[in-house]
């Protein structure tokens, strides 16, 4: 089992004939994700990687139903995209894009909120279900099917996360990362509570990092509603306040979001913290 | 992008936001004028910090003379660790009454979120959670003038004096909206004479919007030399006072090596998340910005994951090969070949390795050996 991502999800790449959508969708094709169709304004009737490329999203759906569409459009149009998927009906949109404007993403929140739409991302790798599909632009080759879920808010710490859990024989059930940004989708209660249904996942790893309150409000969830066992590793504890690491949303504001909070909200629910990141594979193992 | 007080206020001026009258100067010397034409004045420096006040930031004065001796203190001190460039002389206003209000965005509800209080004037920080007015807004319908007047009514507020303050939500959220601020405030918003008029004003815009920004925002660049270079570079880039230079691809990796830096014993020189790119142009460039600020070693952190890695040690060979670098250079390589690129570093003297424990721990050990070098010479020069 799995969440959001399984092998049946039908899935639409808006952005298809860039490089970044060609070189994915092929790279989601060999992982085995079914991808029905492409959406590249002025480009209708060309094939990516066999993959027919339409005007609108909503041609695309008269054609074929798809499930979840993938973003790779600029940061500048991602809006009128993610507006355009929802309102033809996508349930599950993944936005890679990095940059979006802050009122762009509030209005795009806005509309998934109406429309009952679960958003990943923006400024996210994506969501794989190892050996079944992936909906991103992880590297396919560090993954392995497994019990474990792994949730984050950065990229290539997950990738390292998972890289570790994989080479310790530990698979993963779903990998996601929630993106980088101040405002987002999902958030990680969101997931946890995905996760804790799934029967397909027996332990959690959430990978987090300084700013905002995301972990400070999962540590809560975990602890009044969760009764698989969470791992978790934070980024960030020698940031200095005010500056902005990386991440739009990595930043110390006013006090708040630090990496103290974030430890001490999580230890007071019962996660355990690795200190150090190559202690995740061990802590998991014990807990499995 | 933080914009300076007298930047936001003329942003509210023109939108219909009552604001001072005022007028910024450089010079003391040029304040004369003004200050016999306006009497009484507050004279404050610019400054992109809050806490101006308490740490002597805004002077009064009452006469031409006076007004020009302290705006000409004022310019010539550090406020806060920054300097003033700048000074707002404004006319002195007689404070009836002041409120606190911004709107800035909650990223847990990804939403815009008003806050009013009736303790205005002071740091926010400090203002009980009781008494503190915080309304969620609904970005699909906005703020609307009924949502403005119960603000203005839980606030405590009559007569002409709500009307306006109302008004002015409706404007102040209009220029949240239009200008992509992430945070606009007013500290105090004050009433005075029955009347408001926002006597501070801090506005900070998304940074990601600079193609579409209003006419009349202007460009505020705090950041240093090698972090403008970097952001041309498209690499996300901070520089902070360690010693040891790093460079890694993700912003979490990224952090999690300046956390591993700060528990091995040493300290980082800055933040530099250089992407998936393994091209040599790039890693030239992003290595120029790194050794510009003199770290004593330098530490990269890479996860090839679709970046292949024997060709990132390959482009490292070359730019190593092709740039005077005199300090300690220890790599991390690992994910897709990384077989193949820690032997082709080792080859070429570079201290490669495949786990990110050994790779701090050396660098650490480095620059420590580094400084108890540094000491022996020292002591040796001592003794001759």
């Amino acid at each position: 089992m799995a969440i959001i991502l399984d092998d049946k999800i039908k899935i639409i790449v808006q952005g298809i004939t860039g490089n970044q959508g060609q070189f994915h969708t092929g790279q989601m094709l060999a992982y085995g994700s079914t991808i029905v169709g492409g959406v590249s304004p002025g480009k209708a009737g060309q094939e990516v990687q066999g993959v027919p490329v339409y005007e609108t999203v909503e041609e695309a759906m008269q054609v074929q139903t798809a499930d979840a569409s993938v973003i790779f459009v600029p940061a500048k149009l991602v809006k009128d995209a993610s507006l355009e998927a929802m309102e033809a009906g996508i349930k599950t949109l993944v936005i890679i894009t990095e940059h979006v404007p802050l009122h762009d993403a509030m209005e795009i929140m806005d509309y998934a909120e109406k429309k009952q739409v679960g958003i990943i991302g923006p400024n996210t790798y994506g969501i794989i279900s190892p050996g079944k599909s992936k909906i991103g632009i992880m590297p396919n080759s560090i993954f392995r099917p497994g019990p474990v879920g792994v949730v984050a808010r950065s990229g290539t710490l997950s990738y390292e996360i998972v890289f570790q859990l994989s080479s310790a024989g530990i698979g993963q059930s779903t990998v996601l990362g929630l993106g980088g940004d101040r405002i987002v989708g999902y958030s990680f209660i969101d997931i946890l509570e995905k996760f804790e249904s799934d029967p397909g996942t027996q332990a959690v790893v959430m990978v987090g990092e300084i700013g905002g309150n995301a972990e400070e409000e999962a540590a809560q969830y975990i602890r009044e509603r969760m009764s698989k066992a969470v791992v978790a590793f934070l980024a960030g504890k020698s940031a200095p306040p005010g500056k902005r690491m990386g991440h739009a949303g990595a930043i110390i504001e006013r006090g708040k979001g630090t990496f103290e909070s974030k430890v001490a909200a999580l230890s007071a629910a019962g996660v355990q913290v690795a200190s150090l990141p190559w202690e995740v594979g061990e802590m998991v193992k014990r807990a499995l | 992008m933080k914009l300076f007080e007298y930047m936001a206020k003329e942003i509210f001026r023109n939108n219909g936001i009552p604001v001072p009258n005022g007028r910024v100067f450089s010079q003391a010397g040029d304040l004369a004028e003004f200050v016999s034409q306006n009497g009484a004045v507050a004279i404050k420096s610019q400054i992109l910090s809050g806490g101006r006040g308490k740490a002597g930031g805004i002077k009064f004065a009452t006469t031409p003379e006076e007004a020009v001796a302290k705006a000409g203190e004022l310019l010539a001190a550090d406020i806060k660790g920054l300097k003033v460039d700048k000074v707002l002389v404004e006319e002195k206003i007689a404070i009836d009454q002041e409120i606190y209000l911004a709107i800035t965005v909650d990223g847990t509800r990804r939403k815009p979120v008003l806050l009013a209080s009736m303790a205005g004037g002071v740091d926010i920080e400090q203002v009980p959670e009781e008494k503190l007015i915080k309304r969620l807004i609904d970005v699909s319908i906005g703020l609307n003038p009924y949502a403005a007047r119960e603000i203005t009514r839980q606030l405590g507020l009559t007569g002409s004096a709500a009307k306006e303050a109302a008004d002015l939500m409706l404007k102040l959220y209009n220029v949240f909206r239009t200008y992509d601020a992430e945070l606009v405030e007013i500290n105090p918003l004050v009433i005075a004479k029955g009347h408001v008029l926002a006597a501070d004003a801090k506005m900070t815009i998304d940074d990601e919007c600079a193609y579409r920004y209003q006419p009349d925002v202007p460009i505020v660049d705090e950041r240093t030399e090698a972090e403008r270079k970097a952001r041309d570079l498209g690499i996300s880039y901070v520089e902070l006072d360690g010693e040891i230079g790093v460079m890694a691809n993700g912003a979490g990796i990224t952090m999690a090596t300046l956390d591993l830096i700060q528990e091995f014993g040493s300290s980082p020189r800055n933040f530099m998340d250089a992407g998936g790119g393994s091209g040599e142009e790039a890693t030239a460039k992003a290595l120029e910005i790194l050794l510009e600020t003199k770290p004593k070693a330098l530490l990269i952190n890479i996860f090839g994951g679709i970046t292949r890695c024997d060709d990132v040690a390959r482009a490292f060979v070359k730019v190593k090969n092709s740039m005077e670098i005199n300090i300690p250079v220890v790599i991390r390589l690992v994910g897709t070949n990384e077989e193949a690129g820690i032997s082709i570093l080792r080859e070429n003297g570079i201290d490669s390795y495949k786990k990110i424990d050994e790779a701090v721990s050396k660098v650490v050990a480095l620059v420590k050996n580094e400084d108890s070098a540094a000491v022996v010479a020292a002591g040796d020069a001592v003794k001759a």
